[in-house]
């Protein structure tokens, strides 16, 4: 069984956020992330900060559309290990309060509504520790849509999930691999006890228990200033 | 039964070249574990051959030498390799030079890279009824990865999508050896075969002897679980050929 990073005797502690495009989660933990550091805490919000050979691996791939589920899922937990062992694990070790817009579990949902098999896939990332939180703000399915449908934005390729050929139109693509993403997700709030956050609350109520649980549950007072 | 009554009068002139060109018996393929999604093993007629073994160990000649034999024998050959992808190959071969990438990211790169090869050219060359010839396949990445400390069952689950290869040839060098073979090639020895990121040794002549007498055993080791064959590397080009040949002879016959 998966261990998290404070069973694993780090130092630090990890909280991820995880959700579909549009269900608000990158908000809320910029909230968070505001709340930690107004109180002066050792805290550090980790961006997907590619090194330039992952990168430069994974556009082509997809620019030139080489990818195959498999191929999507390994590019993908490369750049995934890359920022664990490079970013990720020393910060945790030096005692960072470390915030995470998603973890593991995107990969999860993404790869296996992709035809991964799903043993597989958490094979994979079986070198990476489980988040001492993660939260999933589970927004209406159509809600979140709209959010990000509503302004006709240029949606990507894969991220509308068109390499699965669920329809020649993108956005109707994007709709049909988003519901599919959400039922994963719902899936696994059960197996790894995701947080679930109702996302279609006001943002200041979901601030407002986010920042309750993570009071409760992760012991501030150590990454507070000496 | 044309095809039997070829066989029988089928005679082989001096370069071991059969004059009827046989066609190879089909036999079950199936994957190490979890396998690709989407691929029906079934289809998968041709043969996939696999050739391991350090730097120096003669691979690439065998290779060449198998590649020869088997189109003269009438079959279609595709090669695959190490470091061989459309997607990575670049990437990696720079991320080697300059050692940046950690090591799980390192052992994902070089997975993505088998993955490729995989997918986009030995699975559509064995359905197309070709001899696929690997030059190393997942032993090497397993053997290099455990040495330097990696989980073995997070490799097996990774490589649970390879396919069984048909046949496997080890060909095993002693270190003394292999040192003196890569000197009458090149002038210096290679940073990765010498495993100088292992710290074992700073002298890297002792590194290379320590690092690749770890590989042997690992491959040893993989050897007991996948049961590849084991060739004596350090006999003539032309025995170890022969011997080759006749392996390969067996398995296209369905041995």
């Amino acid at each position: 069984m998966k261990r998290t990073f404070a069973e694993l005797g780090f130092p630090g502690r990890l909280v991820a956020v995880e959700g579909l495009d549009g269900s608000g989660k990158s908000t809320q933990i910029y909230l968070l992330k505001r709340w930690l550091e107004m109180q002066g805490m050792k805290v550090f919000f980790s961006e997907w900060n590619s090194s330039a050979l992952v990168k430069s691996a994974t556009s082509k791939g997809k620019l030139n559309h080489l990818l195959t589920p498999t191929t999507f899922s390994l590019i993908h937990a490369t750049d995934f290990a890359d920022r664990y062992e490079r970013q990720l694990v020393p910060l945790l070790k030096a005692g960072y309060l470390v915030l995470c817009d998603r973890y593991i579990f995107t990969a999860f949902a993404r790869d296996v509504v992709r035809g991964c098999l799903p043993e597989w896939v958490r094979g994979l990332y079986s070198f990476a520790a489980l988040p001492d939180m993660t939260f999933f703000f589970k927004a209406n399915l159509e809600v979140s849509l709209a959010r990000i449908l509503d302004n006709r934005p240029e949606l990507k390729y894969h991220e509308a999930g068109m390499d699965l050929n669920l329809s020649q139109d993108i956005y109707e693509s994007f709709r049909i691999f988003q519901g599919r993403m959400f039922e994963q997700y719902l899936a696994m709030t059960t197996e790894f006890n995701l947080l679930v956050v109702d996302a279609n609350q006001r943002i200041e109520e979901q601030q407002g228990l986010v920042r309750k649980l993570v009071a409760a549950r992760i012991g501030l007072d150590r990454f507070r200033p000496e | 039964m044309p095809a039997k009554k070829s066989k029988k009068v089928a005679t082989k002139d001096s370069l071991g070249v059969p004059a009827a060109v046989l066609v190879p018996k089909v036999t079950p393929k199936r994957f190490y574990g979890h396998g690709l999604p989407g691929i029906d093993v079934e289809k998968l007629n041709g043969k996939l051959i696999v050739v391991e073994g350090a730097d120096g160990s003669g691979r690439s000649t065998q290779i060449a030498r198998l590649v020869a034999w088997l189109e003269a024998c009438g079959h279609h050959t595709v090669q695959v390799g190490l470091k061989r992808s459309t997607l990575v190959s670049e990437e990696l071969e720079k991320a080697q030079q300059g050692n940046i990438l950690s090591h799980t990211t390192l052992s994902l790169f070089y997975g993505t890279d088998f993955a490729d090869q995989l997918e986009n050219t030995i699975v559509p060359a064995l359905r197309a009824g070709s001899m696929v010839l690997a030059d190393r396949y997942i032993y090497t990445l397993m053997a290099r990865d455990l040495v330097r400390g990696m989980d073995e069952k997070w490799l097996r689950n990774l490589y649970g999508m390879a396919l069984v290869p048909d046949a496997v040839f080890y060909l095993e060098v002693c270190p003394e050896q292999l040192v003196q073979r890569v000197f009458a090639k090149n002038k210096a020895l290679d940073y990765w075969e010498s495993g100088m990121d292992l710290g074992l040794d700073r002298d890297m002549f002792d590194s290379f002897l320590s690092y690749q007498k770890r590989m042997r055993e690992e491959f040893r080791k993989l050897q007991a679980v996948y049961g590849f064959r084991i060739i004596d590397g350090e006999r003539s080009t032309n025995e170890i050929s022969e011997e080759l040949k006749k392996e390969i002879e067996g398995v296209l016959s369905g041995r």
